[in-house]
């Protein structure tokens, strides 16, 4: 058993860190490939980025033209253009939408298989999704680039720490939206079908991460609120701001440790639900 | 009258089975009205930090908003379950409609019965009546029966674009996500003044796509303003009729997609 058990990709606390580790990036890797055979989706899905990127783009310009100081929230006009031109670049690397897979596999049984695998499933999809992730990054964040950066005029970041921590933020960003998604579908081990939570996340979740304008342009105490009390602007918000440096050092600084708080708290609660959910699953379906 | 029956029976077996997950149908409903919602909100949170977007007012801005809100959702009621031709293109279960006695497009609408979107159209509606009255418009006969055939106009046109964007499919079935940069994008451009957006951005959508008469050429003729962008007067009245050119264009192109059909054999 052991000689069977030693040749098993698993993840687990009891085997040595460098198993884990080989068993986490193979897992990654195959998300990446898995995401790299739809190379039409990643063309078209470009394109609708940049349809969207130039319509909120004009909008926000339209509504700096007539605010105060022409600084709407306090974004001047080319830290708005970056903010909307590298948002819709991040959209499919946070990915935020359209992940049903989990509830899918929950509503139709096949979750049964990936019980059974020794790698517990927050992890796996985990693994595979920061794949996703790394091939959304390579191919979807650089196209709206571009062409915002042809069309509109880009701030470019001052502080040598700027770069660094929006790297990190947008991996923070990716852990968190995971969490949440991974929560989202996890409520179809309660009610079989999560469309109705989906379509709740899709409608909240674009809204209140800043997709749709930042944050900053509602009344303070709501900003404040939905940053400390919600991981969603973490999931858009705060990369964005990271990099048109919209605040302070020390804030936004103070923002990536917000963020990483809650990618951390989501992914926790994530792991909660899914072992009280293992405890009470009927498995659907024959 | 046959064919009633049938398209009945198709949308009752729809509704029998959403009716079989109460607590997501209540959900999708709900979500389904505050997408729209959601919508004006956004344009009330930019008028947050400005008085004026693009040299329109907040009351102004509302009412393209509010007629674009309804053309849409009117249009996204009844064909916007099109989208998802492209799964049944690449699954082949277009296939079962084929052998149907039926056209094509009507099953499709009926096999998804989207009640769910019935909050949504009343929201609309309601947004563009308050902002009806939020401006002061001069009333004549022919901005009452202007203000009527805008939001039928604006369904048809947007209808229209569901149906072309869908047709995608049948010619290129990963097309993706490329419709939603039309018919949503399309509904984006529309909501606000197209005085806003520049250049060739402005003149391909607004022009030689045709938005630019779905909400805010009506809206300039409904509230006696010239437009700034230099059409005449006359053009507001006669923009609801853009609809027909883009219901024949889509009608041409999606007879022809049917023809062109091959299953997948799978």
């Amino acid at each position: 058993m052991d000689r069977i058990g030693a040749s098993v990709l698993t993840i687990s606390p009891s085997r040595p860190f460098r198993v884990s580790a080989t068993t986490f990036g193979a897992l990654v890797w195959s998300g990446f490939r898995r995401y790299a055979t739809y190379r039409q989706a990643t063309i078209a899905g470009s394109f609708t980025n940049i349809v969207f990127g130039f319509l909120r783009c004009y909008v926000l310009l339209a509504v700096a033209a007539g605010a105060v100081g022409n600084r709407p929230g306090g974004y001047d006009v080319e830290q708005l253009a970056t903010y909307v031109w590298v948002g819709q670049g991040l959209l499919s690397v946070i990915g935020i939408w359209g992940w049903t897979e989990l509830a899918d596999r929950i509503r139709t049984g096949d979750i049964a298989s990936d019980l059974l695998r020794p790698v517990p499933p927050v992890v796996s999809y985990l693994a595979t999704d920061l794949g996703r992730a790394t091939h959304g990054m390579l191919t979807r964040f650089i196209p709206p680039l571009i062409i915002g950066a042809l069309f509109f005029p880009f701030s470019t970041p001052d502080r040598w720490q700027t770069v660094p921590l929006f790297v990190l933020s947008v991996v923070l960003a990716v852990i968190g939206s995971f969490g949440c998604r991974y929560l989202v579908n996890a409520t179809a081990y309660w009610l079989h079908d999560a469309r109705g939570p989906q379509m709740l996340w899709t409608l909240g979740s674009g809204v209140l991460a800043g997709l749709y304008f930042p944050l900053r342009l509602l009344p303070e105490w709501l900003t404040v609120t939905l940053w400390v009390a919600t991981p969603l602007p973490g999931l858009l918000q705060t990369p964005l701001d990271v990099l048109v440096e919209r605040d302070s050092p020390a804030v936004q600084a103070g923002l990536v440790a917000l963020q990483a708080f809650w990618a951390v708290a989501m992914l926790a609660l994530a792991a909660l639900v899914q072992r009280r959910a293992e405890r009470k699953l009927v498995v659907q379906g024959g | 009258m046959g064919d009633l029956r049938i398209y009945a029976a198709l949308a009752g077996g729809k509704w029998r089975s959403m009716l079989s997950y109460r607590a997501s149908f209540a959900a999708e409903m709900l979500s389904n009205l505050g997408a729209t919602v959601l919508d004006v909100t956004t344009v009330f949170v930019l008028f947050r930090a400005t008085a004026t977007v693009g040299g329109f007012t907040l009351a102004e801005a509302i009412l393209m908003t509010g007629l674009t809100a309804l053309g849409f959702v009117l249009a996204d009621m009844t064909v916007g379950n099109i989208d998802d031709l492209k799964r049944y293109v690449r699954t082949g279960l277009l296939d079962t409609m084929l052998i149907r006695p039926l056209p094509v497009l009507p099953q499709l609408v009926f096999t998804d019965l989207p009640l769910r979107k019935l909050l949504r159209v009343a929201f609309g509606a309601a947004v563009y009546t308050l902002a009806l009255a939020a401006n002061h418009i001069h009333w004549t006969p022919a901005r009452v029966l202007l203000a009527v055939l805008t939001p039928l106009g604006a369904a048809l046109f947007f209808g229209a674009i569901f149906v072309l964007t869908a047709s995608f499919a049948f010619w290129w079935v990963e097309s993706g996500e490329i419709g939603n940069g039309f018919t949503y994008g399309g509904r984006d451009f529309t909501s606000y003044p197209i005085t806003v957006y520049s250049n060739w951005f402005r003149d391909l959508f607004a022009y030689a796509l045709g938005f630019g008469f779905v909400a805010y050429q009506p809206a300039l003729a409904l509230l006696g303003r010239t437009d700034p962008l230099g059409l005449p007067a006359w053009a507001g009245f006669v923009s609801p009729l853009v609809a027909l050119p883009a219901v024949a264009i889509a009608t041409l192109v999606w007879r022809t997609g049917i023809r062109r059909y091959r299953s997948t054999g799978s």
